[in-house]
C-alpha cells in the first residue's frame, strides 16, 4: 500500500507526480489542468487562487503565520500580473492556542492586507482537539484582477529575454529553520515574507511574460518549471546570484544548496529584452527591490534545461531538489 | 574569466599538461558534490579524470544496515537518525515509508538530540551511529553522556568507518589511481599524519577544503607532484586542519570504540575499518541489547554503486542510472545521498 510521505508535500518532482498520478485521475478542470499559480476565470478575467499554510513554528525572525497566508496568496496573484483584490481565510485551530498568540497573528494578518491592498472578505475558523494540528493551520484564497498591459504568459518567453530578481535569497527557509533551534543555531536571520504586488505593479507597462515567486523548492524549482518542456533553456550567472553569506554558511553546514531554498518575498522576473533595463530600474526604485539585479536571461542553446555558468568560469545544470529538504517551512 | 584569481587558477588547471591515464580520486562525498558544483570536472586539462571514492557514509552503508534499523523500529523501539538515512531503500523498505506507515522514526541533526529524546519520552531510543571520524568522536561524546546521566533506554546500531584503512584496501586492489584528493573534514580530525601509507605506496595526497579556489589549486598541486614524480600528502587545507589532527576528539573516540572489520557496500569486508564499542560500554549496543530480526532480501539488481564506489566506472555506465534509479525514485544509495556521485552527477550536470 503507498503512502503519502513527507517528501510528496515539497513542492518538488514528487509532488508533481502525486499531483500527476493521484489528484489529476479525479481532479481534471482544463483551468486546474494550466498547472499555473492561479487560474484565469474566463467569465470576469479574473485571477482565483488558494494556499494553505502549516510553517513551524508559528513565530520566525521576521515574519509568522498569519503574513506568510497573506503574502502567499497575494504574491501567487500578483506573479500572474494580477492586483488582488479579495480574500478569504479560514482557520483550523489546535485546542489550546494562547488567544494572545492568536491575536498577535491576527495583528500581522491586518498589516498585511493593508501593505498589499487585499481586502479579506470572507472567514472561517474550526477548532480541533488537543494534539490533532500544530498550533494553527491557515488556509487563504484570493481574487485578483489582471493589471499588467501584456499578458503574463510563460508562452511567450523567448530566446534573448532578461532574467531578473529583486534581491537576497534563502533568507525565509534559513530564518525558519533557525527559529525551529535545531541544529543549535540561532536565529539571526529574518525571512523575506512580503506582498509583492506593489513592487511589481511598477513594471505593468512592459513587457513581462513570466513572473514566479521562487518558494518552495526555491530559485531552482522555478527556473525548471519554467524551462522545462520549451524550447529555450535558462542561463544564469553565479557571480549574480545574491547569495548572503549567513545563508550560505548554513546551507555549507547542513549541505543545502541556496538555489533549493525557499523565499517568500522575491520575484523572479523574465521581461523582454528591450525592456530589461527600464524594469530594473523602476524595481529597484522600490523598497522590496532596491537590490534587483539581472541574474541570467532566455536562450536557445539547452532547451528545457537550467544552466549556470560558475565562477570558476566552468557550468553546471541546476536542478530542482528531490524530496523534501526543509518540511512545513510553509 | 582569466582577471579574477580564481580564472587564473582555473585556467591553470585547465592548461596544465599532465600525463595522460591520470585517475584521480577525491574521497569525500562533500568533494563530490563541490566539484559539481563549481563545474570543475569540465576544467580538468586532457588525459586527467576523476573519479569519487568511498566518502559517502549513506553510501558505503550496506542494505543489511537498514533492515536492522527497520526491524528495530517494527520491533517497537525510536529510531533517531540523522536524515539523509531516512531515504535510503533497505533489501525492502526505507526509514521514511516506515515513518509513514506509523514507526516512531526521528531525523536529528546530533546525537545529543537523540540522547534528549531518550530521556523525555522514557521509551527504548537507539541512535543510528553512521558517519567517518568526523562524526564518531561527537556519537562517543554521547554514549559517554548516556553512561553518566544512567540513561537506561539508549542505544547505537552502529556503522562507523575509518578512511585510511578503506583507502588501504583501495590502493591494493589496483585500481589504477595516480592520487587522492584527500577529505577536509575527516583529516582535521585525524591529522596529514595518519596518510603515511599513501608515501610507501607511490601515492601523491592533497588534503583540500571545500571551496572552488581550495579544490582547483589541490587538483594543480596534485598533478605537479605527479609530473615531478613527488609523493607526498601536502596539507593544503591548513586552516582548518593540523599535522596532528584533533587529539582531544581522537582520544574521547579511543575511549569508546576500538577498531574492528567492516562490511562496506562495494568493498567487501576491510579489516579494521569500523568502529565498535568497546565492552565497557556494551550496555548501548543495539545488536547486543535487542534480538534483531532482520527481514533480508537479495541485492537489488543492476544496481552498479559497489563499482561507482570503487571509481570503477562513471555513473552513467551504471545500466539504471538516471532511469529507474533518480534521485526522486533512488534504487542504489549513491543515488540517494545528496553526497553520493550518482546523485551529484544528476543534481549538477
Amino acid at each position: 500500500m503507498e503512502k503519502i510521505l513527507l517528501a510528496h508535500g515539497g513542492g518538488g518532482s514528487q509532488s508533481a507526480e502525486l499531483t500527476r498520478r493521484v489528484f489529476q485521475r479525479f481532479l481534471r478542470d482544463p483551468l486546474l489542468l494550466e498547472m499555473d499559480d492561479a487560474a484565469r476565470l474566463p467569465a470576469s478575467g479574473q485571477v482565483f487562487t488558494t494556499d494553505s499554510f502549516v510553517v513551524r513554528p508559528l513565530f520566525f525572525p521576521g515574519g509568522d503565520i498569519g503574513r506568510l497566508a497573506v503574502c502567499g496568496t497575494v504574491n501567487d496573484m500578483a506573479v500572474m500580473g494580477a492586483e488582488p483584490l479579495y480574500l478569504s481565510i479560514g482557520f483550523i485551530i489546535e485546542e489550546g492556542l494562547d488567544i494572545a498568540r492568536l491575536q498577535k497573528i491576527l495583528a500581522s494578518i491586518a498589516v498585511a492586507c493593508r501593505q498589499s491592498g487585499a481586502r479579506i472578505v470572507c472567514a472561517d475558523t474550526k477548532v480541533v482537539e488537543k494534539g490533532k494540528a500544530d498550533g494553527l493551520f491557515i488556509n487563504t484564497a484570493g481574487i485578483g484582477r489582471p493589471a499588467f498591459r501584456k499578458p503574463v504568459h510563460a508562452g511567450r518567453v523567448r530566446p534573448g529575454d532578461a532574467v531578473l530578481l529583486n534581491g537576497p535569497l534563502g533568507l525565509h527557509g534559513i530564518s525558519v529553520l533557525t527559529a525551529r533551534g535545531e541544529f543549535g543555531l540561532q536565529g539571526s536571520i529574518r525571512s523575506d515574507v512580503a506582498p509583492l504586488w506593489g513592487l511589481v505593479r511598477t513594471c505593468r507597462a512592459l513587457d513581462v511574460p513570466f513572473m514566479r515567486d521562487p518558494t518552495r523548492g526555491g530559485l531552482a524549482q522555478t527556473l525548471n518549471e519554467l524551462a522545462q518542456g520549451r524550447e529555450f533553456g535558462v542561463r544564469i550567472h553565479e557571480e549574480e546570484l545574491p547569495i548572503p553569506k549567513k545563508v550560505a554558511a548554513v546551507c555549507d553546514l547542513l549541505g543545502f544548496d541556496p538555489l533549493h531554498v525557499a523565499n517568500e518575498g522575491k520575484v523572479v522576473m523574465v521581461v523582454a529584452r528591450r525592456d530589461a533595463e527600464k524594469a530594473l530600474a523602476l524595481l529597484r526604485r522600490h523598497p522590496l527591490g532596491r537590490l534587483a539585479r539581472r541574474i541570467g536571461e532566455i536562450t536557445a542553446a539547452d532547451p528545457g534545461r537550467v544552466v549556470m555558468a560558475t565562477r570558476t568560469g566552468s557550468e553546471r545544470i541546476v536542478m530542482p531538489p528531490a524530496g523534501e529538504i526543509l518540511p512545513r517551512i510553509c | 574569466m582569466a582577471e579574477t584569481k580564481l580564472g587564473k587558477l582555473a585556467d591553470r588547471l585547465r592548461t596544465f599538461s599532465a600525463r595522460p591515464g591520470t585517475k584521480i580520486m577525491e574521497v569525500c562525498g562533500s568533494h563530490t558534490v563541490a566539484i559539481r558544483r563549481f563545474g570543475v570536472q569540465r576544467l580538468l586539462p586532457a588525459g586527467v579524470k576523476l573519479v569519487s571514492g568511498p566518502g559517502c557514509p549513506v553510501c558505503v552503508t550496506p542494505d543489511l544496515f537498514i533492515d536492522e534499523a527497520i526491524a528495530l523500529a517494527r520491533q517497537g523501539a525510536t529510531i533517531t537518525s540523522f536524515g539523509d538515512m531516512l531515504r535510503v531503500p533497505g533489501s525492502r523498505s526505507s526509514l521514511e515509508r516506515e515513518r509513514a506507515g506509523g514507526s516512531d522514526i526521528r531525523a536529528v541533526y546530533s546525537p545529543l538530540d537523540a540522547l534528549q529524546i531518550a530521556a523525555t519520552t522514557q521509551k527504548e531510543t537507539v541512535f543510528l551511529a553512521v558517519g567517518f571520524e568526523t562524526t564518531a568522536p561527537v556519537i562517543a561524546a554521547a554514549a559517554q553522556l548516556a553512561v553518566e546521566k544512567k540513561l537506561a533506554n539508549f542505544s547505537l546500531l552502529t556503522s562507523l568507518r575509518l578512511v585510511p584503512p578503506a583507502l588501504k584496501a583501495l590502493i591494493s586492489s589496483d585500481t589504477g589511481l595516480s592520487g587522492f584528493l584527500l577529505p577536509g573534514h575527516v583529516s582535521a580530525i585525524i591529522g596529514r599524519q595518519a596518510y603515511g601509507f599513501l608515501a610507501a605506496g607511490r601515492l601523491p595526497g592533497v588534503i583540500a577544503g571545500f571551496q572552488a579556489e581550495d579544490i582547483i589549486s589541490s587538483l594543480v598541486l596534485l598533478l605537479e607532484m605527479q609530473n615531478k614524480g613527488i609523493y607526498k600528502t601536502v596539507n593544503n587545507y591548513a586552516r582548518v586542519v593540523r599535522d596532528q589532527g584533533n587529539e582531544r576528539s581522537r582520544s574521547v573516540l579511543a575511549e569508546v570504540f576500538t577498531p574492528a572489520d567492516a562490511e562496506w557496500r562495494g568493498l567487501g569486508s576491510i579489516p579494521g575499518s569500523g568502529l565498535a564499542l568497546r565492552p565497557a560500554f556494551a550496555a548501548l549496543d543495539a545488536r547486543k541489547r535487542f534480538a534483531i530480526h532482520a527481514d533480508s532480501a537479495p541485492a537489488r539488481r543492476g544496481c552498479r554503486c559497489g563499482d561507482v564506489l570503487r571509481g570503477l566506472i562513471d555513473p552513467p555506465a551504471c545500466p539504471l542510472f538516471n532511469r529507474s534509479c533518480r534521485p526522486d525514485h533512488p534504487v542504489g544509495p549513491c543515488m540517494v545521498s545528496s553526497e553520493g556521485s550518482c546523485s551529484a552527477w544528476v543534481t549538477y550536470g
